[in-house]
């Protein structure tokens, strides 16, 4: 017994130095944890806070309200229309189905609609909301509000939506916005992370996109708080972003109705300036689109429709389109050669009907010829011979130097898409561009604003504006943005000779008033508005030798696009400029259809609306009295209103 | 020796026995199992009756099982050891046979009411079997190679039908609690350093045999293990569990950010946070002072096992106080150390503070027989 007992201490003994020695290696494995707790909560606690903080917080952006566009009286071109919405949650409403189908019995739902909101809420996040319908009727919006309790997980909301209240009048000149798309994210260096909002919308083309950083404003942010699944849990704090700056343009939103709405069915475009200070007062081109489609994104049949029509209505053919001048380009040869001094007001030319140079015989638009003309004649009854004589004394380059000094060919930069930059051709580029020598028969093509020579709507109205004032008038299409008024420098003057500028206007005075103009029946008999101007024929296709000798084919028996553009450039009043008007009809039929739209436009300017049928010639009153009264024109009370200031 | 070698004059009898139980263990039981329960009132946002409550009553409900089962002499567990053993194993069998899948793996077995984890109960009866064997055999005895191969086999047995669960966790812990018997028991140190080397070695076959048709662990093993050792591979993955544990004791800083102020937890970042990763809530919203004071309190309980199993005259209650702390330290270690990222995820929850009714019964009563041992210690 005693032996075991002490067989019993020594394995007694044991266990106990062996527990001790357990317990130590289960200590040292504590002081690991230990040490692991100190060096994550102690050494490293600033970056596991930092992640931490990261993991919670996310930061939404407020999208701004986008800047309002109003024309130079304040009446609204460009708005944002508060946009009724309905959306559900599939939390919220537990089975999607059957509350789309008590939402259908309220709001216009098709079958087509309830399965993709099924669909698409299954493959979301079940508390991430859904649009369901959107632009809904404020009566809609009320009975999804007093049904509410019928329909879980639905919220009606009222977000923000571009709206253009005169709808086609301003298609062009302002444009429109959509959605952002992967092309427009595309072309931006560093685009604004508020672009990345679902729906948000982004200008498109013309002043809503060339002027898309103003209107935008900067974008607020909430900072939030969100769970492990990006649930919103509460706002932690919130910064009010800015609102985008309205921008007051220098159109006047009445004239430009007037101008759209007397285009009638042609394509083509007017422009009117303000000769003192270069603003454009209205600027069109016809046929014109409904903006608001686009907004609301455009059906596929309205766009094939707008696509196929062989009139272009989605070109901006004011700025856009280029056109031989034609006549109207004879101002510039005119000038050219008075400046150069190789002609005065008196030098005479004689037109027998044509003009032979180079081994070619090059035709006056009137057969039998003008007999003898000087200045004033030659642009009255717009002789061609006159020019083509005049532009082989004083050669191409000095015409299109004259031509650029007068706006053609130059860019002006307007805030709009595509603006074309024309063409004045010279020697230098044509040995450029075609690698030719340039010609004799190119000079008297350039003469009369045919050939290569290419202007655009607008440019013509700056030429003219140039014409009827000798300043450099430079078209402005801004007012203001956000309140600040854009600039306006005095236009230099372009250092013509006041005495040649002085016989070129009366020359173009004749055109509409005296018996032998070519304007003649577009004058003004108002004294006070009286209007000079010049016509122009812009020939789209060659007439051969043979094609002569038959006899020239009518315009009206040609088909649609091989028929003459018309032109037609003016000012008013003719002693003292105030308005420049251009109007190009593609395939207009010369300018005897444009001649008539120029003045109505420019009377209609002059006398802030329908001008006084005194204005018109006596034998014409009765026919333009019904002409008038057919024409669609807004009401006069839709330009009444003043611009609202903003809270 | 047989329990009439016990001196029972000496040991104390009746409602003495209340004075002789170890009540600071019971204190300090009691307060890790509130720690627990204050965790799961904060993880539920403030609501008591999700987890708090049903934590409460079997904190409560176990504690008063580890006093009853204090009561009881230890020699009367030393003689239900094979029974213990014996049956727990057949349970654990049965699970095999019909367990219910839970969790991706076979762990439960259903017998009405009750949901019975046998991989937990046989952590206590390992431990009894072991002990009442090396208590059986002559201590001259236990380093010869044929007394070694017995209580390895002991071991080994039902292990092999835990990692087939599978349930890595438990293994270890089996395996732990079973060698720190033997060590303690006396068995020659050349045994576990030759075990150690075959670890070594089967840890590298491990992970040569993967891919192979015999592989020995599961897939979902071998990407924890990954994980384990590249986290930040994987962020959003499998990764994420371990990289928003981390963050969450991290955030918590040096005091925390206060009780149910844990953004961490509120906001769901932690994954399992009533269960595995309670710790890291405590973590996050009491900072490295709670994180601290609760391993102080686990070392404690240890220290207190360690102090009753060496004062025990009786081998049985040694070394049965031994196997069944060590269970428990590697219980918490193993957690621990998974949600402090320092092993890989097991998916082993913390003693006492995680919810979980059938383990916190099953680790009260393994104090209940260290209750027993320290009670019955005959001085």
């Amino acid at each position: 017994m005693k032996r075991r007992a002490r067989e019993n201490d020594e394995a007694a003994r044991k266990v106990t130095r062996r527990a001790l020695f357990l317990g130590g290696c289960q200590a040292a494995f504590i002081a690991v944890l230990g040490a692991r707790l100190r060096y994550l909560q102690v050494d490293q606690a600033e970056q596991f806070k930092l992640l931490a903080e990261e993991n919670r917080i996310s930061i939404r952006l407020i999208p701004p309200a986008r800047g309002q566009i109003f024309d130079r009286k304040g009446v609204l071109i460009a708005g944002n229309e508060q946009n009724y919405r309905v959306t559900i949650t599939r939390e919220g409403a537990g089975d999607v189905e059957t509350v789309l189908r008590r939402l259908s019995e309220g709001i216009p739902l098709s079958e087509e609609d309830i399965q993709k909101t099924i669909r698409e809420t299954r493959r979301r996040s079940a508390f991430v909301p859904h649009i369901v319908a959107e632009r809904l009727t404020w009566e809609q919006l009320s009975w999804v509000s007093v049904n509410a309790p019928a329909l879980p997980g639905v919220t009606p909301e009222v977000g923000l939506s571009r709206t253009y209240p005169l709808d086609e009048d301003f298609a062009h000149a302002v444009g429109y916005v959509g959605p952002v798309s992967e092309n427009d994210l595309a072309q931006l260096e560093s685009p604004d992370p508020v672009l990345q909002i679902p729906k948000f919308q982004i200008g498109k083309i013309g002043v809503e996109r060339r002027l898309e950083d103003a209107l935008r404003g900067k974008a607020g942010s909430r900072r939030i708080e969100v769970n492990a699944a990006g649930r919103v849990m509460r706002e932690l704090d919130r910064r009010e972003g800015v609102e985008g700056a309205d921008i007051v343009l220098t159109l006047d939103a009445q004239i430009q109705n007037y101008a759209r709405i007397r285009m009638e069915e042609h394509s083509g475009s007017a422009v009117l300036m303000d000769v003192r200070n270069g603003d454009v007062v209205a600027l069109t081109s016809a046929p014109s689109f409904d903006p608001n489609l686009f907004v609301r994104g455009i059906s596929n049949p309205d766009f094939r429709r707008l696509m196929d029509n062989d009139h272009r209505p989605l070109s901006n053919k004011s700025v856009q389109g280029a056109y031989p001048p034609g006549s109207t380009f004879k101002m510039v040869t005119a000038l050219a050669a008075l400046e150069a001094g190789v002609i005065t007001a008196n030098t005479t030319v004689y037109c027998p009907g044509y003009y032979e140079a180079g081994g070619r015989r090059f035709h006056c638009w009137k057969r039998a010829g003008h007999g003898s003309c000087d200045l004033t004649k030659g642009l009255a009854e717009s002789c061609d011979v006159y020019y083509y004589d005049i532009s082989q004394r004083v050669g191409i380059d000095a015409i299109a130097a004259m031509a650029e000094r007068l706006g053609l060919g130059v860019r002006h930069d307007l805030p709009m898409s595509a603006i074309s930059e024309g063409l004045n051709p010279n020697r230098a580029w044509k040995q450029e561009k075609r690698g030719q020598e340039w010609r004799i028969g190119d000079t008297i093509n350039a003469s009369i604003g045919q050939g290569y020579v290419l202007s655009t709507p607008l440019q013509l109205a700056v030429m003219t504006a140039r014409l009827s004032t000798g300043r450099a008038i430079e078209p402005r299409l801004v007012h203001s943005i956000g309140g600040v008024e854009q600039p306006v420098a005095e236009a230099p003057p372009l250092g013509l000779t006041p005495d040649h500028l002085r016989n070129v206007q009366r020359g173009m005075w004749a055109v509409l008033n005296q018996r032998t103009g070519t304007g003649w029946s577009s004058r003004s008999e108002d004294k006070a508005m009286l209007i000079a101007g010049k016509s122009g024929t812009a020939q789209v296709r060659n007439i051969s030798a043979a094609e002569r000798a038959r006899g020239v084919i009518r315009n009206d028996q040609l088909p649609w696009n091989r028929r003459d553009h018309g032109l037609f450039v003016a000012y008013a009043p003719s002693d003292n400029p105030r308005y420049a008007c251009s109007v190009v009809l593609e395939h207009g039929g010369g300018g005897g259809v444009a001649a008539p739209m120029a003045r109505d436009i420019l009377l209609f300017a002059l006398s802030g609306g329908i001008p006084p049928l005194s204005a018109y010639p006596q034998n014409q009153r009765g026919r333009i009295e019904s002409h008038q009264q057919s024409l669609p024109l807004r009401a006069p009370e839709t330009f009444s209103g003043t611009r609202p200031t903003r809270a | 020796m047989s329990y009439l070698d016990y001196s029972v004059k000496r040991a104390p009898t009746g409602l003495r026995k209340f004075l002789h139980m170890n009540w600071a263990l019971a204190l300090l039981l009691g307060t890790i199992g509130s720690i627990g329960v204050l965790m799961l009132y904060s993880v539920a946002g403030g609501d008591f009756s999700t987890w708090a409550e049903p934590q409460m009553e079997r904190l409560i409900i176990g504690l008063v099982a580890m006093i009853l089962m204090g009561l009881i002499p230890i020699w009367f567990w030393r003689n239900m050891a094979g029974l213990a053993y014996g049956g727990t194993f057949i349970l654990l069998v049965g699970v095999e046979l019909f367990g219910t899948v839970g969790m991706g793996a076979q762990r439960w077995i259903e017998l009405g009411p009750l949901r019975l984890q046998p991989s937990e109960l046989m952590k206590i009866a390992l431990a009894m079997m072991l002990a009442a064997y090396y208590d059986w055999l002559d201590p001259k005895k236990v380093s010869r190679p044929l007394w070694v191969l017995a209580p390895l086999l002991m071991i080994l047995l039902p292990v092999s039908l835990v990692l087939r669960q599978p349930d890595l966790g438990t293994s270890l812990m089996l395996l732990g609690g079973g060698a720190a018997i033997m060590l303690v028991a006396g068995v020659h140190w050349a045994y576990f350093a030759a075990v150690l080397a075959m670890i070594g070695g089967a840890v590298s076959s491990v992970f040569i045999a993967r891919g192979t048709p015999w592989q020995f662990l599961q897939d979902y093993q071998y990407r924890r293990i990954d994980t384990f050792l590249d986290p930040s591979a994987d962020p959003l993955g499998a990764g994420y569990h371990i990289n928003q544990a981390k963050i969450a004791i991290g955030s918590g800083g040096w005091a925390g950010k206060g009780f149910m102020e844990g953004t961490q937890s509120r906001l769901n970042f932690l994954p399992e946070k009533h269960t595995d990763f309670i710790f890291n809530i405590l973590a996050e919203e009491f900072g490295f002072v709670g994180g601290v004071s609760l391993l102080m309190l686990y070392a404690l309980v240890i220290i207190f096992c360690i102090w009753t199993a060496i004062q025990a005259r009786d081998r049985f209650a040694s070394l049965v106080v031994i196997g069944i702390s060590a269970a428990f330290f590697f219980y918490f270690a193993v957690n621990l150390a998974m949600v402090m990222g320092i092993a890989p995820v097991v998916g082993k929850p913390l003693p006492l503070v995680s919810y979980g009714g059938s383990a916190m019964l099953v680790v009260l009563m393994g104090f209940g027989i260290v209750q027993s041992a320290h009670v019955h210690r005959l001085r």
